[in-house]
């Protein structure tokens, strides 16, 4: 088979001469300051990954003080209440202002060019959460340098954590940092689930998919039910802290270990979010390297499913010297060694690709990080095989065994693949490479350095010495490993400052001059601009690049899917889910202000809340829904423009409702992530139930109130039903302007409220207190957690009014619309839920 | 920075010659209890079996990269990565588990063979409040040291006053955490005589670096009579001088938190002080035992170990630190 002879292309005939100006035109960045309102990926991408780096450096000189700190015993370069605020902010900011975002960055940045979409779609949202999380994030870590930060550990153990043994307000700055992290967390996910599945170019089918978006797609999966955990921890912890619910006291029937369950439900996790992903990016620059497919590509695929999988059946080898049962023990045991197996078939797939190199394996800076990752990971994962037994655990636990363990998982398993990555990727944003003879050297210090610092960890952990001390006496034998762990951390120091002088002095924005330096297969090597690709390829392969010849050229000249850009805006193709036929265009939003301000306004309204300057945060939450609403305007554009053609005879519409619309994909991933939430509430619910049954009603807490209000309150519920129902008939023809259909929208969102609204007064009038005991406290948590969703579905029925007032609601151009029904629906299910659950439960067991 | 430096806190060099050069006193490859020693063989097989497969992992890797081509196109194969990936580590895990779960095993029935816990210890922010009882049913309350039988089994009820804490000590045995609202019950069995060292293993806050502890193995007569010694009241003060220190101690309000049984000192917030000249260290293995040790403490305690929560006392006249600081020491 000839290039030219099989080759049917959707826009054989040569494109008009203004079609590159007008993509030039529609997607360029805006300059100077107002850069801050753009939004195409590679811009705010960019952004995304220099603030994780940013991240990255200075905790990393945390990192460095806390050595200087240990080399010597007893040594007075820090005091304590210092050293413990350090090891806090450190721990917390490479996991949650680091290693998530660093790698949701490299999501928005390179996940487009891999799928040659023209940008991810929901680009606003990604530059909300992006902005959200740097103005957060810079607070958070300021905190250290006016003594204001946390020192409870990364993970915050309550009671430590709770008022009573952590006044002040450092540790609400703690949950603050969280917060932003798990909105921006929550907005990756649906934007790469939703890209990911419905934006890959016609033609790749999953099994075609590049092995960096299935660990994408995965990573967001897991952020989607593991997240939702994390998030409550944070709830219920801040409201205990603020208002005293005793969720985690013992003495009121909380418990501590509650904490516990949920965060590592969320923590364990939180490693295979970070390690996923690293691991996919590893699995694309071996085959480049080896210039040879990657073998056991579907095996690899079932390994990075299984890791996920695994990953939720393992929290409690966090757990095991709280003294659970021996059968949990067992059990978790089991499931934490399981888990090694897929990252068994990961590491063998890439030694055979390796293998399978044509004449040999290439070595480059990007393939000595991989190597150097390989060696380092294997050591951390088997590591994890000693500490997943659990009689190695009772010794090894909370020493520096685990210390020296998790270092080299994560940054064997995340920040070494993520220099490669530097170093492989970096012509996607700049016009020069990094240069590969620094690189070199870049590598073996900071490979050097990082096993001269952490190999000896293992026998310091091993001869007793505990985590988080800030001094220890001489002669325990552990001076000499302590000193050399030091200079190991500054030999690897000095091998990232190497790194950045070299970047400062490279890095140019821009365009790649060399098209494809590696001979790399996929998709993002192929020749790019603002706008992405010239036209979207057709593709038959897992690796175009090397099996379809002429497709650079051809996707270059246009001669490929939408060449130009038909609606007069930004767009992309939407494919299906699993084979990626063309389905719509998605017109997506330009550069804004909207969600900026949105952002500022979040990020000032937690910020004053954890200062407790409660008015000031009430006006910026206003003024946040405000800048939302101002932002969402804009969308849901309708179906104005007539169905375009984008080649090959395909003709698609340019507007979309219903289950194959990405608003529907997106608001689906919502309310997953919703009720994740909720079942980790159930299950707290249940499991406080299990620890201190003396404080449920009937007996320990006043008597739950007559069957009667449940049953009427569900009547409310089911009345808000029918109203929908009505509504969704009462919507006007298209170009017609007639509001009884949303405002019965609005009266079904208020009859959800009522009945989140009469659960509060019903158990109020019981006698029950939320302060009372844990029962009161999780009785009144299930209607926040209600009133939550009422609340969101009450101001999204409020803005359908004010669209529909205007004209802009209609049978046909109704996303609006479905969106609040759909949210309205799952906020039904939820209080019924909870509605059995305080109602039913008790009287069940009682 | 606002914070004040503390002074050296410092084990006594001449608590590290009775260790026998100390290095190896809080180790858990030297151990010297029933459930440590299981453990250590645990870990030598253990890591025995991972460090061979470090090598064979790097021995692929070598020969993937600079095998011959026939070497490589064995390597290359899709049944290599089930063989390694899958049925490797399947293989390897069950094993490993399996004796894992076996050590578990034993330590359980060592457990149920010591029968119900003979010894109390409440963790506090930032040292350990030891509660015995003794053969009568008597309670004998110390502090900040654990005294053990030797070859005997002894089951340690572990409870919480505050915070989560976490009890380990590594020649004994691996760690149990304290928490709130619970109780753990660890086994441990000492077949060695001598000293070792045990900490805090879970981050409690403040002074977590500084919540350290002794245990004390003793043939079983020298323990039955330690035991009895501790249990009786404190000795009245013989000389002039102790009795000068007792009445600071009292002018001082000293036993609001303290108590030294036999007097009116009955606070129950501080250690027990009835017989704390005796004990190894002061402030959780923070301080040799001396008489200089406890003066420097009453003084100067918040840099010696900040945030703990015993105020310093400096308002004294002269000589009244050094008195009450001996009448302390003389508390055998």
């Amino acid at each position: 088979m000839t290039a030219s002879s099989d080759r049917r292309l959707p826009n054989p005939t040569p494109r008009p001469d203004d079609e590159r100006d007008q993509l030039e035109r529609i997607w360029s960045t805006p300059k100077g300051w107002r850069i801050l309102s753009a939004v195409n990926n590679t811009a705010v991408g960019v952004a995304y990954i220099g603030g994780a780096f940013l991240f990255f450096l200075m905790a990393g000189v945390l990192a460095l003080v806390m050595r200087t700190q240990l080399s010597v015993p007893e040594n007075q370069f820090l005091d304590q209440d210092l050293y413990n605020q350090i090891f806090t902010v450190h721990g917390t900011t490479m996991m949650f202002l680091f290693a998530v975002p660093a790698i949701e960055a490299l999501g928005v940045l390179l996940l487009p060019q891999m799928l040659a979409a023209r940008d991810l779609p929901f680009p606003r949202l990604s530059a909300f959460a992006i902005w959200a999380y740097m103005i957060g994030g810079l607070v958070f870590f300021s905190t250290i340098f006016y003594d204001l930060a946390p020192k409870g550990g990364w993970f915050m153990y309550p009671p430590l954590t709770l008022t009573e043994y952590s006044p002040g307000h450092n540790a609400d700055f703690w949950l603050l940092g969280i917060g932003f992290i798990e909105i921006s967390a929550i907005a990756g996910a649906v934007e790469i689930v939703v890209g990911t599945l419905k934006t890959r170019p016609p033609g790749m089918s999953l099994a075609r998919m590049p092995i960096f978006a299935w660990s994408m797609l995965i990573f967001a999966g897991m952020i989607m039910f593991a997240f939702p955990a994390v998030i409550l921890a944070t709830m219920l912890l801040e409201i205990e802290r603020s208002f005293g619910w005793p969720f985690f006291t013992a003495a009121k029937g909380g418990d501590p270990l509650l904490w516990q369950h949920l965060f590592w439900f969320f923590g364990h996790p939180e490693v295979y979010i970070i390690f996923l992903p690293a691991a996919g990016l590893v699995s694309m620059i071996v085959p480049t390297m080896a210039r040879h497919r990657l073998v056991g590509y579907n095996l690899i695929v079932v390994a990075l499913i299984a890791t996920g999988f695994f990953s939720f059946g393992l929290w409690v080898h966090h757990m095991f010297t709280t003294g659970i049962p021996a059968l949990s023990l067992g059990f978790f045991s089991a499931a934490s060694m399981a888990v090694a197996i897929p990252s068994g078939i990961q590491v063998f797939s890439w030694i055979a690709t390796m293998a399978a190199a044509r004449e040999r394996f290439r070595i480059t800076t990007a393939s000595l990080f991989v190597l150097g990752f390989l060696f380092i990971f294997t050591i951390g994962g088997l590591t994890g095989v000693l500490v997943a037994l659990v009689p190695l655990d009772f010794q090894l636990h909370d020493s520096y065994f685990v210390v020296a363990h998790f270092h080299y998982v994560l940054v064997g398993g995340m920040v070494f693949p993520l220099f490669a990555t530097f170093y492989y990727w970096i012509t996607m944003v700049s016009r020069n490479q990094l240069s590969e003879r620094v690189g070199r050297w870049v590598f073996w210090l900071m490979f050097l350095g990082f096993n001269i610092a952490f190999l000896p960890m293992h026998w310091t952990g091993l001869s007793g010495m505990p985590r988080r001390i800030w001094t220890y006496p001489p002669s325990l034998g552990w001076d000499g490993l302590n000193m050399i762990s030091t200079v190991g951390a500054f030999i690897l120091a000095a091998g990232v400052l190497l790194f950045v002088v070299d970047l400062l002095r490279r890095f140019r924005p821009g365009q790649r001059e060399n098209e494809n330096p590696w001979g790399a297969g996929t998709l993002e090597w192929l020749p790019a601009d603002v706008y992405s690709t010239r036209s979207i390829p057709r593709v038959s392969s897992r690796e175009p690049l090397w099996d379809q010849p002429g497709l650079a050229e051809d996707v270059e000249a246009g001669h490929y899917y939408l060449p130009n850009a038909p609606t007069g805006g930004r767009e992309t193709i939407v494919t299906s889910p699993v084979e990626a036929e063309p389905e719509y265009i998605i017109r997506m939003p330009g550069n804004g202000w909207g969600h900026v301000w949105a952002a500022i306004f979040t990020a000032a309204c937690f910020l004053l809340l954890t200062v407790k300057v409660v008015v000031p945060a009430l006006i910026c939450a206003l003024l946040a829904i405000a800048s939302c609403i101002a932002w969402a305007w804009q969308l849901d554009h309708g179906p104005g423009k007539e169905p375009v053609e984008i080649g090959g005879g395909i003709k698609l519409p340019t507007y979309m409702s219903g289950p194959s619309s990405h608003s529907w994909w997106a608001m689906s991933v919502l309310i997953l992530v919703a009720a994740s939430l909720y079942v980790a509430f159930a299950f707290s619910y249940l499991y406080l139930w299990l620890v201190s049954p003396q404080v449920w009603a009937p007996h320990g807490s006043p008597p739950l109130p007559t069957p009667s209000w449940a049953i009427g309150t569900a009547l409310l519920l089911a009345l808000g039903t029918a109203i929908i129902v009505v509504a969704n008939r009462l919507l006007p023809a298209p170009g017609r302007r007639d509001i009884r259909g949303v405002l019965l929208l609005f009266l079904a969102a208020a009859c959800l409220a009522a009945a989140g609204l009469v659960e509060l007064f019903v158990h109020w009038n019981s006698g029950l207190r939320p302060t009372a005991n844990a029962y009161g406290a999780m009785v009144y948590m299930a209607s926040a957690l209600n009133l939550q969703v009422a609340f969101a579905v009450l101001i999204m029925a409020g803005f359908t009014v004010a669209r529909a007032f205007v004209g802009r609601v209609d049978r046909e151009r109704r996303v609006t619309f479905d969106n609040t029904l759909m949210l309205f629906v799952y906020g039904v299910a939820q209080t019924l839920l909870g509605l059995i659950l305080v109602h039913g439960f008790p009287r069940a067991v009682g | 920075m606002s914070h004040s430096r503390p002074t050296t806190p410092m084990v006594p060099s001449l608590l590290g010659l009775a260790l026998g050069g100390c290095e190896g006193v809080q180790s858990a490859l030297s151990a010297s209890g029933d459930e440590a020693h299981d453990i250590r063989l645990l870990l030598w097989i253990a890591g025995a079996v991972c460090a061979a497969t470090l090598v064979l992992v790097l021995v692929f890797g070598i020969l993937a990269f600079n095998g011959s081509a026939r070497v490589r196109a064995w390597i290359a194969r899709d049944q290599l990565i089930v063989s390694g990936g899958l049925v490797l580590p399947v293989v390897v895990l069950s094993g490993l588990l399996a004796y894992a779960l076996l050590v578990l095993q034993a330590g359980a029935a060592r457990s149920a063979f010591a029968g119900e816990p003979s010894v109390t210890i409440i963790g506090k922010r930032w040292w350990w409040k030891v509660i015995y009882r003794d053969s009568e049913g008597r309670e004998v309350v110390s502090a900040n040291e654990l005294r053990l039988p030797l070859g005997q089994p002894i089951s340690l009820r572990l409870i919480t006053d505050d915070v989560i804490h976490s009890f380990w000590a590594p020649k004994l045995a691996g760690k149990l955490d304290m928490i709130p609202g619970r109780t753990n019950v660890l086994t441990v069995q000492s077949n060695e005589v001598g000293v070792s060292r045990g900490q805090c293993a879970e981050y409690c806050g403040g002074a977590h670096a500084l919540m350290a502890f002794y245990v004390v193995t003793l043939p079983e007569e020298e323990y039955q009579a330690w035991l009895a010694r501790e249990a009786s009241k404190a000795l009245p003060p013989a000389t002039e001088a102790e009795k000068r220190g007792h009445a600071v101690f009292v002018e001082s309000g000293c036993g609001a938190c303290h108590t030294i049984r036999g007097t009116e000192a009955r606070g129950t917030i501080g250690p027990d002080l009835t017989h704390v000249g005796s004990r190894m260290s002061l402030a959780a293995a923070t301080l040799p035992n001396d008489a200089n040790s406890f003066a420097r403490w009453i003084t100067d305690n918040q840099h010696i170990k900040p945030e703990n929560l015993m105020p310093p006392f400096r308002h004294f006249k002269a000589g009244e630190l050094d008195t009450l600081a001996n009448y302390l020491d003389s508390l055998k």
